[in-house]
């Protein structure tokens, strides 16, 4: 891994191991930009789950991390692309409990909690990209 | 691929073979003291001599068959066991995969010293022609032994995934009817199942009637890793076994439960201490049966 990470990092999530690599590079990344602890964890595990979904309902995809400045001061970026079918009715697909893989169904709807920023863009023809972002505020504005 | 017209190719190849037929005893000598041999057969030379026969008749039997280019030439299995002795022997000695290449390719000095010697007799064109086919087997032959390094490599990684799946999962005896399963790293379907196995068991060969599962060592716990866990506690219940998950620290509390994750029915403690007091407490107030004999 580079110091010097104004690149941002791709990874391939071609299969469970890719997973690994996602949490270990975000949780690295997360604790370089000066996140806390809690924060970190929750940045890691919104990554786990929505590369997971990645995997699972996109069948494979790329993760990219990156580095962002705005309003609120530095954080960290973290997108999930897959080509996958799409999600037909990302109202439902973002409840509680609603789930297509015999899951909780509490991944793409809790890790919108974890993260500041949640965008989730889905084709129903086809391709689905969710970008979140976690700002490094927590020492000014207090820890939401 | 062929350089030259099929016929004169096939005489190349013949050529190498004869080459390497009239040669053997030569070739082998140089071989054996090469450092892919020598650094191999240590206790005697006639050793190394012995495996430098195996291997040219071999590479013989394949430049008379014609398929210099061809991995999956007959001839090629017995170098490839072999070689690939050899060369695991010299990456165990710390040789990188282009070291050990290099010692091979050097295998093919001797032969083409050789050949060079014998120009006069061949004539010039047959000479080019069963260089050609030379270069060619033995470009295959690397070929053949970085296959057999990266084939080792793969085993050796399988191996320890199957040797980190069984070391990473162990159920403790901490009292009499308690067992306890510090969970450590990323709890993935296939660790999970392990861990599901090696508890059940140890419920039974220990009539456990409580089961701490730490997850102390746990670095992330996602919907899947929970949904695992629950997996587990329910399936230890149906055995008869209460459990207790330990280990859960204030930053993966707050996610669980921003995650929405649903724990309640689930006994949970912050340290393993902690659930050890709670279980050993239990079972002075007696409130879990002891268990019979099954």
């Amino acid at each position: 891994m580079s110091q010097t990470s104004a690149e941002p990092i791709r990874l391939p999530i071609r299969k469970d191991t890719d997973l690994t690599a996602v949490r270990q590079h975000v949780r690295a990344l997360a604790q370089r930009v000066g996140f806390g602890l809690v924060q970190q964890t929750k940045l890691v595990t919104a990554a786990s789950e929505l590369a997971r979904n990645t995997l699972l309902h996109g069948g494979g995809g790329m993760a990219q991390i990156s580095l962002v400045h705005g309003e609120r001061g530095q954080g960290l970026s973290v997108s999930f692309v897959d080509s996958g079918p799409g999600i037909p009715d990302v109202g439902l697909a973002l409840s509680d409990g609603y789930s297509t893989a015999g899951g909780l169904g509490m991944g793409l709807s809790g890790s919108r909690r974890l993260v500041h920023d949640f965008d989730l863009k889905s084709d129903p023809e086809g391709g689905t990209e969710v970008t979140i972002t976690c700002w490094n505020d927590s020492l000014r504005r207090g820890f939401r | 691929m062929t350089y030259g017209p099929p016929d004169s190719a096939a005489a190349g190849a013949e050529a190498v073979a004869g080459l390497l037929r009239r040669r053997r005893e030569q070739i082998a000598q140089r071989w054996a003291d090469l450092p892919l041999f020598q650094a191999v057969f240590t206790v005697t030379r006639e050793e190394a001599v012995e495996a430098c026969h195996s291997v040219i008749d071999s590479l013989a039997a394949v430049a008379e068959s014609g398929r210099v280019e061809d991995l999956e030439a007959p001839g090629f299995d017995p170098i490839q066991r072999q070689l690939a002795a050899m060369t695991a022997s010299r990456a165990r000695a710390g040789l990188s995969t282009s070291q050990v290449d290099q010692e091979v390719s050097a295998l093919r000095d001797a032969a083409w010293d050789l050949l060079d010697a014998e120009t006069v007799e061949l004539g010039v064109e047959d000479t080019c022609e069963a260089r050609t086919r030379l270069v060619a087997l033995f470009g295959t032959l690397r070929v053949v032994v970085i296959e057999a390094m990266l084939q080792e490599n793969q085993e050796i990684i399988l191996r320890q995934r199957q040797q980190l799946l069984e070391m990473a999962t162990p159920v403790i005896k901490l009292w009499d009817r308690l067992v306890a399963v510090p969970l450590i790293g990323m709890l993935d379907s296939a660790r999970s199942q392990v861990v599901m196995e090696n508890l059940l068991e140890a419920i039974v060969e220990h009539k456990a009637t409580i089961a701490i599962l730490d997850i102390t060592g746990v670095p992330t716990v996602d919907s899947l890793v929970a949904q695992h866990l629950m997996k587990t506690v329910a399936s230890a219940r149906l055995m008869g076994a209460e459990c207790v998950i330990s280990g859960i620290r204030p930053a993966i509390a707050q996610t669980i439960v921003q995650l929405g994750l649903d724990l309640s029915s689930v006994t949970t403690r912050a340290t393993l201490a902690d659930a050890l007091q709670w279980a050993l407490g239990r079972d002075q107030r007696g409130e879990l049966p002891a268990r019979g004999h099954l």
